[in-house]
Parts: structure tokens; sequence; C-alpha cells
């Protein structure tokens, strides 16, 4: 019953695309459903979809036998009813009977999707504009995940790779077929965090911690878009779901404890100018370029120029400041809560000694956690 | 049509006493809303226990989870990531927070659920939410939260998690 | 412009003549001109900037502009069509009609008709005048949600006056009409003799003058969120960002209707003119169009089922929903029974008429789709909504605006239009629409969000399609232009009755056109 419904929703649209490139991306209908709710909803639209098709041929048949027949350029002369109870009665009557059909398999399946309860494991996602944060708190693994198309593919003087606005730095990592409870809060406006596949789309609102759930049917790369207008950047920070097989995710949960215990860089160890810059510099492209630009002229006045701004050539405790604590009431966050000491140091010293300023001076981690104690 | 321009202005000042009405309505909508709130157990603070019989056969997780809200250079984290209790049970966990400025700062902690369903059962006993929190520079604390959950909590619920998120107090005297 | 002509009708009352004629006017047939007027600009207005939205859009990538200036775009196309097209147009529509309609000489409270025409322009300047200002034009979509809107410069907060300007004017302009619609009616007028125009014009100035309000009271809130350190909206302080979007689709859902209700008049006056049969079922018409008024009042949270609602509510929410397609599908099934057995002709208006139903019902599924509420969390905040509240308002209350300038136009200036040009218009239109909006629902389905600048390959065929028919769409609307400005300046002389089955007071009491001042003794109704 449910492979014959799917294959009557391949039909719908134009049905000329091959099944494999259907999987891969979808262009006239849902996604190919990847868990049983995204599967239950992929019915559900399938089966309304028909309801109303039907529907409208019936309807708009009557109207259009009635366009051609009654016209009076073939003579027709007018009738003069104007009222019938019992045919009035009859479609109240129908469509209510239609719409209690559809009503009872939709609230089944929401009070199926409703149900967070007995996760497998939980993952807590912050959205920040215009990134997420994905955090397991079980193993205590943080990360962010970035936008990774490179912006001149952006601005079309670079080709535009296949995943084009649809692949990040660091996706979100869960293991197959287990029930990943999400828990989902924003750091400054909301957003959503929506992966179709999964059927799944959750406001995130500061200040609120909502639930949301998804299992996996299989081991796969999974993409969504961020579905709450968020500002500038909101059609830039996309979300992808890596699904791993057991194995491969416990692997892959060792390598970013292994990862994240030995520090690559050391906050104690003092740094020279140019090892600070080099680093600031993919710090600065991560963090910083999507309102001050890569060429730091900014978008004034919403997002300030750093190029011979008075804070990144002046004193370096008000520049270190503003990149630790934001800026009320602007979009510039607090990164102090991001970043670790030595992306803060790198990032200022870097901005300090880039796009035409020169200020040659430099900031150390160690500074920075000073300033933290 | 004198008469009629009489008319006329009853019905306006009828109509002008409606759209006023309405103008209150708007705002009367937040109360309203948290009352239904508060009656479906969404967002719920600072209740009596009202049973605290012991519920040893049923286990329930508590998640603890904190964030910080945009712009407070603050460090904010429970000390306890979880905890498995029975239901009726008294708890308490501690949070940790620190300021890293040099100013005193004032904060508020905003509690939230997941589910939000189970905030209704979930009754907190003593709270740093309760008031505001002010953080000399660079003070470091230990908050505590005492709490039970009820032995109401639907059967389904298995895991509970507790969020706050701390907001500066800008109203309330810090410096810009 | 149009100045000319109807000042001949203008029997030297001693009335100032030129520009300060228009600005002192209180003859309700004169502001109805002008509303309609500024609603066309308007139109204009709004769709030059969908036009440029669509330019952007063509072609995957950023080619020429900036996201934020593409946000202010969005924000701005939504509320320069919503406050400045659709709404105006329907009250220029009241202007004229309502009176003649029920054989009143005039509006209620002729100055307040003034001051609410001329409360218009002020709003319009403010929100075009906002992209001038540093920072642009408001960047956070026309629902205006904090705490977004909270962020952002002096623009917003231009935005929030311009909307309350829009509000009084608004709840003036709907005081009026009930007013006149409850004193002024012709000896044996009664309310179920009314044309179901009136009717419709009665319960939206009713509801204009329930959820306005809540509007002005919402964007108050975040005014002093925003500058007087409340916290209405801002969890910080113990508000709720999802608050507002509670107060907002209170006013927003209703609003939704506000939009549709006089449409649904318009088209009720048109096809049992053309049909050359009486409307079928006009009291199950006018009960519809109440439950219709009254369910939307219980529905606003179907625009939020992505927030987290309780289970509950979102149950309540849908079977709400749901409930509207009934007294919509009894609206169409009216339509068409009264088209059943007619004597059909198939001029402009009647095309736009059934174009609308046709066109509108598609919406009204697409809406029932959406209803349920797990397929709209699939759906939500994609390009299936921007489809389907589309085929609502284009293809529904602008089509039925284009429907009724064609049908009355013979009224207003006592000439008939040109047919073929109608003709055109029509036609260019309605593929245009299709290619432009119909793919949307593709894109929506295959995951394509709304409001942003640049997306995913996998959509770049069905962008480049409706960009394509976007041009054409707009394009179109100048056919318009040129119709009325041609029936203005002249053309064959249109009878009192010029549609053969007309059957309101304007057109068996009145010539054509409709002099200056009609009614001022009343006409007797049978």
């Amino acid at each position: 019953m449910i492979s014959k419904m799917r294959s009557l929703g391949l039909g719908w649209g134009v049905s000329l695309m091959s099944m494999a490139a259907w999987a891969e991306e979808s262009k006239y209908n849902l996604p190919t459903p990847q868990s049983v709710v995204a599967s239950e909803i992929f019915n559900l639209h399938v089966l309304i979809m028909w309801v109303c098709v039907a529907i409208f041929v019936v309807v708009f048949g009557v109207m259009f036998y009635s366009i051609w027949k009654h016209r009076k350029s073939v003579g027709h002369k007018a009738a003069h009813f104007h009222e019938n109870t019992q045919i009035e009665i009859i479609w109240t009557v129908i469509p209510f009977a239609i719409l209690i059909a559809m009503a009872i398999p939709a609230s089944k399946t929401i009070l199926n999707m409703r149900d967070a309860s007995n996760p497998d494991m939980t993952v807590k996602v912050v959205a920040y504009q215009w990134k997420w944060e994905y955090e397991y708190p079980a193993e205590g693994i943080k990360f962010l995940s970035n936008l990774s198309t490179p912006r001149d593919q952006i601005e079309g003087t670079a080709p535009k790779g296949e995943h084009y606005l649809l692949e990040v730095d660091n996706p979100l990592v869960v293991p197959v077929g287990k029930k990943v409870r999400l828990l989902l809060t924003a750091n400054d406006v909301i957003h959503a965090w929506s992966v179709q596949a999964f059927g799944i789309k959750q406001d995130a609102i500061p200040g609120f911690i909502k639930d949301a759930w998804f299992k996996a049917d299989k081991p796969g790369t999974y993409r969504g878009q961020c579905s709450e207008l968020c500002g500038k950047d909101h059609g830039f920070m996309p979300i992808v779901v890596e699904v791993k097989t057991q194995e491969d995710y416990d692997k892959w949960m060792a390598e970013q404890k292994a990862k994240s215990a030995a520090v690559t860089m050391d906050p104690n160890k003092t740094y020279s100018a140019d090892e600070l810059k080099a680093h600031g510099a993919k710090v600065y492209a991560a963090n910083c370029a999507a309102c001050h630009q890569a060429d730091g002229k900014g978008l004034p006045p919403a997002f300030p120029a750093l190029a011979g701004s008075k804070i990144a050539t002046g004193d370096k405790a008000a520049h270190i400041n503003i990149v630790m604590n934001g800026k009320p009431n602007t979009a510039m966050a607090a990164f102090g809560k991001q970043l670790n000491d030595v992306d803060v140091a790198a990032v200022i010293t870097y901005e300090r000694n880039s796009f035409g300023n020169a200020t040659g001076d430099m900031v150390q981690p160690a500074d920075i956690k000073a300033l933290r104690k | 049509m004198n008469q009629g321009s009489k008319q006329n202005r009853i019905i306006l000042k009828k109509l002008i006493l409606v759209t006023l009405l309405m103008f209150g309505f708007g705002y009367a909508l937040i109360p309203f809303y948290k009352k239904i709130c508060d009656v479906t157990g969404l967002n719920k603070d600072k209740i009596k226990v009202s049973n605290t019989q012991m519920d040893p056969a049923r286990w329930v997780t508590i998640e603890f989870d904190a964030n910080i809200g945009a712009k407070l250079p603050w460090v904010f984290e429970p000390q306890t990531k979880s905890l498995r209790i029975h239901p009726g049970e008294i708890k308490q966990v501690m949070y940790r927070v620190v300021n890293l400025t040099d100013r005193t700062i004032v904060g508020q902690a905003v509690p939230s659920y997941g589910p939000a369903q189970a905030g209704a059962y979930f009754k907190k006993i003593e709270c740093f939410c309760f008031s505001q929190q002010t953080l000399k520079p660079h003070e470091e604390r230990l908050m505590p939260v005492q709490f039970v959950v009820q032995n109401d909590l639907p059967k389904d619920v298995h895991t509970i998690t507790l969020s706050y998120t701390f907001f500066e107090q800008v109203k309330a005297g810090a410096t810009k | 412009m149009e100045a000319t002509h109807a000042i001949d009708h203008d029997h030297g009352h001693g009335h100032p003549t030129g520009l300060m004629r228009w600005v002192t006017t209180t003859n309700h047939k004169d502001i109805g001109t002008l509303y309609l007027w500024f609603s066309f600009i308007m139109l204009l207005t709004g769709g030059t900037l969908a036009l440029l939205i669509r330019a952007e859009l063509f072609q995957p990538g950023m080619q020429i502009m900036r996201p934020e200036f593409f946000n202010s775009l969005t924000t701005m196309h939504g509320l320069i069509m919503v406050f400045g097209a659709i709404m105006p147009a329907f009250v220029g529509f009241a202007n004229w009609q309502v009176p003649m309609m029920i054989g009143a000489p005039d509006m209620a409270f002729p100055r307040m008709n003034n001051w609410s025409f001329w409360l218009l322009p002020v709003a319009a300047s403010l929100l075009v005048g906002s992209f001038f200002v540093p920072g642009g034009a408001s960047a956070g979509g026309w629902t205006m949600y904090a705490p977004l809107f909270l962020q952002g410069g002096i623009s917003n907060d231009m935005t929030i006056f311009a909307v309350h300007i829009l509000g009084i004017s608004s709840i003036m302009g709907a005081i009026n009409i009930v007013t006149t619609i409850l004193n002024l009616r012709a000896p044996g007028m009664t309310l179920m003799k009314m044309p179901l125009f009136v009717w419709t014009w009665l319960i939206t100035a009713y509801l204009l003058i329930a959820v306005m309000p809540v509007l002005a009271g919402a964007v108050t809130m975040l005014l002093t969120d925003r500058h007087f350190g409340t916290s209405f909206f801002n969890a910080a302080g113990g508000g709720d960002p999802v608050m507002f979007q509670h107060i907002f689709w209170f006013f927003g859902h209703p609003e939704v209707y506000i939009m549709i209700l006089p449409a649904f008049g318009i088209i009720s006056q048109i096809i049992p003119t053309f049909a050359r049969k009486p409307l079928f079922g006009y009291a199950s018409m006018v009960y519809a169009t109440s439950s219709i008024a009254i369910l939307s009042f219980i529905v606003w949270a179907h625009h939020m089922f992505t927030t987290g609602l309780p289970t509950a509510a979102q149950l309540f929410f849908m079977y709400a929903t749901m409930l509207i397609a009934i007294p919509t599908g009894v609206k169409v099934f009216n339509w068409i029974a009264t088209m059943w057995k007619g004597s059909m002709t198939f001029e402009t208006p009647m095309l736009f008429a059934i174009a609308f139903v046709c066109l509108f019902t598609i919406g009204g599924f697409s809406g029932l789709v959406l209803a349920i509420t797990p397929v709209d969390i699939q759906l939500q905040d994609t390009y299936y909504v921007v489809a389907h509240f589309h085929y609502v308002l284009v293809s529904g209350a602008l089509y039925s605006i284009f429907a009724g300038v064609y049908f009355w136009l013979p009224k207003w200036t006592g000439n008939m239009y040109d047919e073929k040009l109608g003709k055109l218009h029509f036609w260019m239109s309605t593929i245009f629409f299709n290619i432009l909006f119909f793919p949307m629902h593709f894109l929506g389905l295959a995951g394509m969000p709304r409001r942003i600048p640049d997306y995913a390959l996998q959509f770049a065929d069905w962008n480049m399609v409706a960009t394509i028919g976007a041009f054409g769409f707009g394009l179109s609307q100048l056919i318009l232009l040129v119709v009325v400005l041609k029936c203005i300046k002249g053309g064959v002389k249109a009878e009192g009755r010029a549609w053969e089955g007309a059957d309101t007071l304007e057109w068996t009491h009145l010539p054509s056109p409709a002099p200056y001042h009609t009614f001022e003794t009343p006409p007797t109704v049978k």
C-alpha cells in the first residue's frame, strides 16, 4: 500500500527523472523520506494531493462543461433557479466527510512526531547569526558548523560546486537507526533547523529550549537549510547531517574526543606574528568575513569596515574587548564564548595587521587567558 | 438628515470604543497567553510541592543544560550533566557561573524545559532563577537548584531537560 | 490625469479646482478614484520590488545586490502590496460602489473619508523613503518577527510608524463603511436585499475594526521594546519572542480574509451579471462569509506550527483550519451553480472572474495541504507557502480587483473600455501568472526556503522559469494602464445599464457616467 502510494507520488509532477536522480535531489516533490516520520508525511501529502486533484477535476469539469454548453453565443437561454436547499446541504456535508477522512491519519502522525521520549542520544543545537553549534552533552564534544562554500563561488568568479550552499565544514554526525533527540535554542534571533528527509523542522528560539527528534533509516549525507528569516545571511547557514553506521560513528566520536583532548595549538605558548596571522586568517574567514567581508571593508553602516577602523588600529584592549564581549544592539556577537584563547588572539592579531592595517603589534593567547580569569 | 447624522455619531462612538478595546485586547493577549501556559503547565515556576512521596519503582533522567544570552560575557555551566532520579525525590544540583569582565553585571536566568509539557511536573524548591544575580568583576559563584519531579509525571516521559539561559539585565544599572 | 473627465460632471458647486480639489474633496467618488490610483501606483512600486527580487533569483549566485538589500526588498514588497495595493483598492471600490449600491448620497462621514485617504500617501512615503536612510529599509520580513525586528536601524521605526498610520486610516475607513451601510440604506433596502459586495464589505469592515488595533498594539510593543526598555518579546526580561507571533497572527489571519472577502463580493456581482441569472444561494453566501470571518479568529496559530506548540494546540488549530474549507467550498459551488444553465458571455470582467474561481481554488487546495500540521512542518517557510499565498492574493484578491475595474469602468467613466486590449491583458496575465507561481509549488516541496537571496543548484531551473513569468506578468500590467487611460479619454459611450444582466441600483437607476452627486433623494427599493 505504502509503496503503491509512493509510486503515485512520484507520478505527480513530471516523472521523467530517473529514480537515482530522484534520491539524490528533489526538483518536483518532497525528497525521498529517510525516516518513518518523513515517510508518513510523504504519504499524507500524496493522499491529500490526490484528493484535491480529484475534487478539482470533478468541480471544474462541471464548470467548464457549463461554460461550453450554457453560452449565450450558442443560444442558451438562462434558467431562473437561485436556490436548492437539498443540494446546498449535500455540498456542505460531503466536504466535511472528506475533511474528517484527512484529519484521522494527520492526527496520528502528529502524535508520533511529537513523541520525543526514550531517545538513544541527545544533541544540543544552538543557532547563531549565521551558523549552527552542535553539542554532544554526554561526550562533552562541541563544535561550530559553518557554510563551507567559498565566497568566489557565490560571487560567480568560480564555478559552483555540486553541493553549492548546502555544504558545511563540520556536519552533525549521528548513528543510523538511533532515536536522536535534539534540544534547540538560539543565541540571538529565531532560526529554524530543518532536514526534510527526516521530516523535521523546529524553530530555535532565544531563551527557550525546544525539543524534536529524528531517527535516520540509512547511512548517508542529508541536507537542509535554516528555515526562519534570521537576518542578512539567512540563506547561507545550511544544515548537513551525516548518518554513519554505529561502528563508524564510534570511530568518529573517538577522533573528536582525541582532537579536543590534544589541543592543536597550545594556549600557553608564545607565537610569532606570522603564526598568529596565518591562524587568524582562518578564524577570520569562518567567523568574521560574513559581515566584515574578506577584504575587511565591511558593509557599512550595518557592518563597519575593519580596514583603517579606529578599533582595529587603535587601542589593543578596546579591540580585544569588542571581540570578546560583542557590542550591544548590533549583530556583533561576543566571540569570547565561541572561540578559544588561541583563536581570539590570532584573529585580533590578523585584523590589526591586514587590510592595510599595520599596527605591528600582536596579541598572545596568554593575554586572552589572563582576561578570562 | 439631522436624525441620520445623530445616528451616525452613535455608531461612530460605538465603533471607536470597539477599536480602543481591541487595542487593549492586543496587550491583554500577553497575560492571557501566560495564563494558558500556566493552566497547561508550560513555563511553570515556583509551585508548592504537593506530594513528596517517592515512587521507587520509576526512574527518570534529568539533564541539565546552560546557555548564555547574546553578548553576556559570563561562563555558565552545570556541575552535573545528568541525574537518574525517582519521581518524588528531592535533589539538588549546582551551576557554576563566572563573570569574565571588569564590571559588575546583573543577570537573570530564564528556565525552559524539554519537553515543554514536563515543566508542569518539575517543581523547583529553590533556584537561582527566582531572583536576579549580581556578579562583581571576575566573581565566580556556585548556585544551587533544588527540585522534585512530581509523581503524576505522565508515564511516557523518561527524560526531562532543564535548561537555563542567563541574560544581562541592562536596566538594572549595569554600565554599557 | 483623470481629473478632466470627472470635473465635467461637477456642476460648479463652487469646489476648488486643480490639485486642491483632490486634496479637499469629500465626495465619495473622488475619494474612490484617489484610492484606486494610489493603489495602482503602489502595485507598480511593489511590483518593481518583486521584479528586482526575481532578477536576483534568475540564476544561483549573488549577481546584482547584497543579501541585506534582498531582505529589504522582500519585506517592503510584502508591506507595500498588502497595505498599499490590495487593501486601498478594495476601499476604493467601497467608496465608489457602496453608496451607489445601497442608494445613499455619500459616505456617512465625508470629511473623515478625506482624512483616511490622505494618511495613505504619508505612510507610503515613510515606507518607500526608508530605502534611503542609513542601513536601508526594514529587512525583517513583512511579519516583523521579534527579536530580528528589534535589531536594525531607524528604518524599522519608520516602518512601525507607517503601520500605525495605515492602521488608523483603515480603521477610519472601516468605521465609515459600517456606518454608511447600517444608516444610509435607501428605504426598502433591507440587509438581506443588499448586493453581496456590500455584505462582504460590511463583514470586512468589522474585521478591520477588530484586528487593526491588535496590530497597532503589537508594533507599539516592538517600538517600546526597541527604545523604551520594555521586554514584551525579549526573553532576557521575562518576555517571549513567540508571543509576538501570537499577537501578530491574531491580526494576520483575519487580515488575510480582509483581503479576500471583498473579492468574494466583487466576483458575486460579476458572475450573475454575465451568466444572466440570479446569484445562486444568496443567503448561504452571506452565512458562509460570516462563518469565514468568525473562523478566522481561531486559526492564527497555524502560522506557527514549527515554533513547538503543545500537541493539543497543534491538533486544535489543524482542525479549525481545515473547517474553513467548508464555507469556502460553499462559495465556489455557489458560483458554479450560478453559471450552470445561465446564458453566459465572456467579456473581460467575466474572464477574470472565472480565472479567479479556478486559480483561487488552487490556492485553497494548497491551503488545505498546509493546514495538515505534519505536512505544514515540511513546507513551512518554503516556496510552497509563497506559491500558496500568491495564488490566493494575486489570482484571488488582485484578479477580483481587475475584474471589478473592468466591470465598473463604464459606470465610472461613461465609456466602454477596449475589449480587445482587456482580453489581451487577461490572457497575458493569466499565462504569465501561472508560469511565475506554479513552479514555486515544486520549489517548495523540494525544500527551497523562502526569503533567501541565493539557492542550491537543484532549484535553478524552476527559479529561471519563475523569473521569466514574473517579468511577463509585470509588464502585462502596463496594458491595464493603457486600457484605463484610453477609457477615461473616450470610447464607445456606455449606457446606464452597460451590462445586460446587471441589476444593482447603480446600473438600473443611474446614467453612465454616474453624476457627481447621486441619490440625493433616496430611490425606493421594492
